[in-house]
């Protein structure tokens, strides 16, 4: 087999989850819209902040909160000299864990100073508001040192917050196999090719490069035919987010003549209706110069009108 | 040393409902648990280690929420484990909590699982499009209709078994409180007129999105003396197999049919259909019920839905199945097996309120996960096995 450079392509999620707080961190996070900040403090009096849900000696939920300061003492950093998308400064920075004055714990966030040689463990620091407050910890733009002048904040009243949009993204690079980059290659060139177990004698389409039932690699391609059966399938009339093909659609088990598992593929050409269990189909490809190495490749099957594959002879493909 | 006798003390679930925007993840997990240990009779104190069930990451968009949990879950200077079996996780994680207490190495055992599905798109995180592959995916419907169409083929099954399945279960949830649906006036009728979703699934066949917990506590047989009626766990089993092979048997999967042959041996069953007293099958989409009757050899091949036509699946059947109203009336993903198991527990307990069988003495609990490919069950009895 010859060895080609397994083809790769990005995948790119994102989301935008919304969290519901809960009685205790809505506290938290009304308080950060209203320029407050508040502690939790449990059963053995310690106060944290950002606010535990649960006390961790009793188990109990924690309903006493008390006001923090916005200024504290830095207990340990970090130096963060190529700020990434998304956080909280565009210019080098500290990353810090601050003790607020009359909390216990201490909360991660930025502090904005020149360099490395400008933060300390022991730092005095305040927090820098935000103008624009919303209920969320970027309400504290970053800290600063306590030395810096500052601005106070303005506290105000806010109704309740109790859900946050959370936007998450990622971005996944996806590398094919090498016998999947064959199959793909194929595909650039109008051919389906799959590959043959020596054990089984199982022809896998996309080939998977081992046999998983006996477990042993495959290295026999075999060119498939673009045509074959619909072994079983399901008419899709549901809309959701991120499809990628109007609804209704018919998506059908397609099984290649000399193939021994079927892929799932689009019915088009014919009345969603009248798509059957061992109707005869065949590929309908794109025009060449839109060929990707991608089984989009193929836009749909069609109905060839030939007579139906008896049950019996794709039974043991359902 | 041979394995311990173990048994569920106490059960807790949440109201499942599409939308609980006055919890946390936490404190949904919490609601549960906390009915949980009052129905058990114990306190933090009394519970050895803690294992959590939920399924995909995508859900929720927490990677690995078990570490922002455990103050919330009592797991502070525990043990914490999390199990990830996909749909079936609920379940794998009941029967791992067993496995601690049967090993002998934990006294009580808590189980929780949950999801919150109203803070993602479970159809948006089942349908991610994949470079080089055709978009065609749909969801969990779209994955697992042409295998129902096959089902039905294979079968020769009258086309309303599946909306006869959506009333039972969606008339045993209007009688169970803790159900997210309750639809008293469903009727064969209104079920068939419902929209065709992924054909031939309709939506009143589909189960709904939920926001939901559950959790068991799970003790040794010096923990169970102190309860008044434990469910005796008499045997649990799990397998899994590959989502597709050539000749992979989609409708009746060999891990499932393995998995209840081991299940039954294990309980000293020769004959589930007149042994098992009620049963909780995971069923998401109606003619899984027929589908797993046959899976789980209660019936023979083909033959499944036969049992549901004839009523014998309602509450005063034969075989009573989803006496909750199972996932068709609540499905809060993550938990979803585990309130199979748990209700099966209520039964033998005697403490399934409304939706009691008489006399229920041995009860299966099952769930199923992924394409069909991850199972766990367990049957729990009200005597010692």
């Amino acid at each position: 087999m010859s060895v080609t450079e397994p083809l790769s392509a990005p995948i790119e999620l994102s989301f935008d989850y919304t969290r519901s707080l809960g009685t205790t961190l809505s506290r938290f996070m009304t308080g950060l819209a209203e320029g407050r900040l508040l502690g939790a403090k449990v059963s053995d009096g310690r106060v944290f902040v950002p606010p535990v849900e649960y006390d961790p000696v009793t188990g109990a939920a924690v309903t006493e909160f008390v006001p923090v300061s916005d200024e504290g003492t830095v207990v340990s950093w970090s130096w963060a000299p190529a700020p990434l998308p998304g956080q909280p400064l565009v210019t080098p920075f500290a990353w810090v864990f601050v003790r607020l004055d009359g909390a216990d714990t201490s909360i991660l966030h930025a502090l904005d100073v020149a360099g490395p040689t400008e933060v300390r463990t022991g730092l005095r620091v305040r927090a820098r508001w935000s103008g624009e407050r919303v209920g969320a910890i970027s309400d504290i733009i970053c800290f600063e040192p306590a030395s810096a002048p500052g601005t106070p904040v303005t506290q105000t009243t806010v109704e309740p917050v109790e859900i946050v949009t959370t936007p998450v993204s990622l971005t996944v690079q996806h590398t094919a196999s090498q016998q999947e980059t064959t199959y793909l290659l194929g595909l650039e060139q109008g051919k389906l090719i799959g590959q043959r177990c020596p054990v089984c004698s199982k022809v896998y389409v996309p080939p998977r490069g081992a046999c998983p039932v006996d477990g042993v690699p495959t290295v026999e391609n075999v060119e498939l035919a673009d045509r074959g059966i619909v072994t079983t399938f399901c008419v899709v009339n549901v809309p959701f987010m991120g499809q990628k093909i109007k609804p209704p659609y018919v998506a059908a088990y397609v099984l290649l003549d000399g193939a021994d598992i079927a892929f799932l593929h689009l019915i088009l050409e014919c009345d969603a209706a009248d798509v059957r269990m061992g109707m005869k189909v065949e590929a309908v490809w794109r025009p060449r110069e839109e060929w990707v190495p991608g089984l989009q490749n193929i836009d749909y099957f069609r109905p060839t009108g030939e007579p139906d594959a008896p049950y019996d002879s794709f039974k043991e493909h359902l | 040393m041979a394995k311990q006798r173990a048994a569920v003390l106490g059960t807790g679930q949440t109201h499942h409902k599409a939308k609980r925007p006055d919890v946390s993840m936490a404190g949904l997990c919490r609601e549960a648990i906390d009915r949980a240990m009052v129905d058990a009779r114990v306190g933090w104190d009394d519970i050895d280690a803690v294992v959590v069930g939920k399924a995909p990451d995508f859900f929720e968009g927490v990677m690995m929420p078990e570490l922002f949990l455990a103050d919330a879950l009592g797991a502070v200077g525990k043990p914490l484990l999390r199990v990830h079996t996909a749909g079936s996780v609920g379940g794998a994680t009941a029967n791992v909590a067993a496995s601690m207490v049967q090993a002998g190495v934990h006294k009580r055992v808590l189980a929780v699982a949950w999801e919150k599905q109203s803070e993602s798109n479970a159809m948006w995180a089942l349908s991610i499009p994949v470079p080089f592959n055709m978009p065609v995916n749909a969801g969990a419907g779209g994955y697992f209709a042409p295998h129902v169409r096959s089902y039905i083929r294979r079968s020769g099954a009258p086309t309303e078994i599946g909306a006869m399945v959506a009333v039972k279960d969606r008339l045993n949830g209007a009688i169970n409180p803790f159900a997210h649906l309750h639809q008293p006036d469903i009727t064969l009728e209104s079920v068939l007129a419902s929209q065709m979703l992924w054909d031939p699934i309709r939506f009143d066949e589909t189960c709904p999105s939920s926001d939901g917990a559950c959790a068991l506590v799970i003790g040794n047989e010096e923990a169970a003396a102190a309860v008044d009626q434990p469910a005796w766990i008499h045997a649990t089993a799990m397998r899994s197999e590959p989502t597709t092979y050539s000749g992979r048997d989609q409708v009746n999967p060999k891990a499932g049919q393995e998995a209840a042959a081991a299940l039954w041996k294990q309980a000293g069953i020769t004959n589930p259909l007149e042994e098992i007293d009620c049963a909780e099958i995971y069923v998401p989409f109606s003619w899984f019920e027929p589908m797993w009757i046959e899976n789980l050899g209660f019936m023979p091949e083909g033959k499944g839905w036969t049992l549901t036509e004839a009523g014998e699946t309602a509450i005063g059947g034969k075989l009573p199945i989803n006496m909750s109203g199972g996932v068709l009336s609540s499905n809060p993903i993550g938990a979803s097996g585990m309130l199979r198991f748990a209700e099966a527990a209520r039964q033998v307990m005697g403490r399934a309120e409304e939706h009691q069988v008489d006399g229920a003495r041995k009860a299966l609990g099952h769930a199923y996960g992924g394409g069909s490919q991850f199972y766990s069950m367990w049957v729990v009895g009200s005597e010692k096995p």
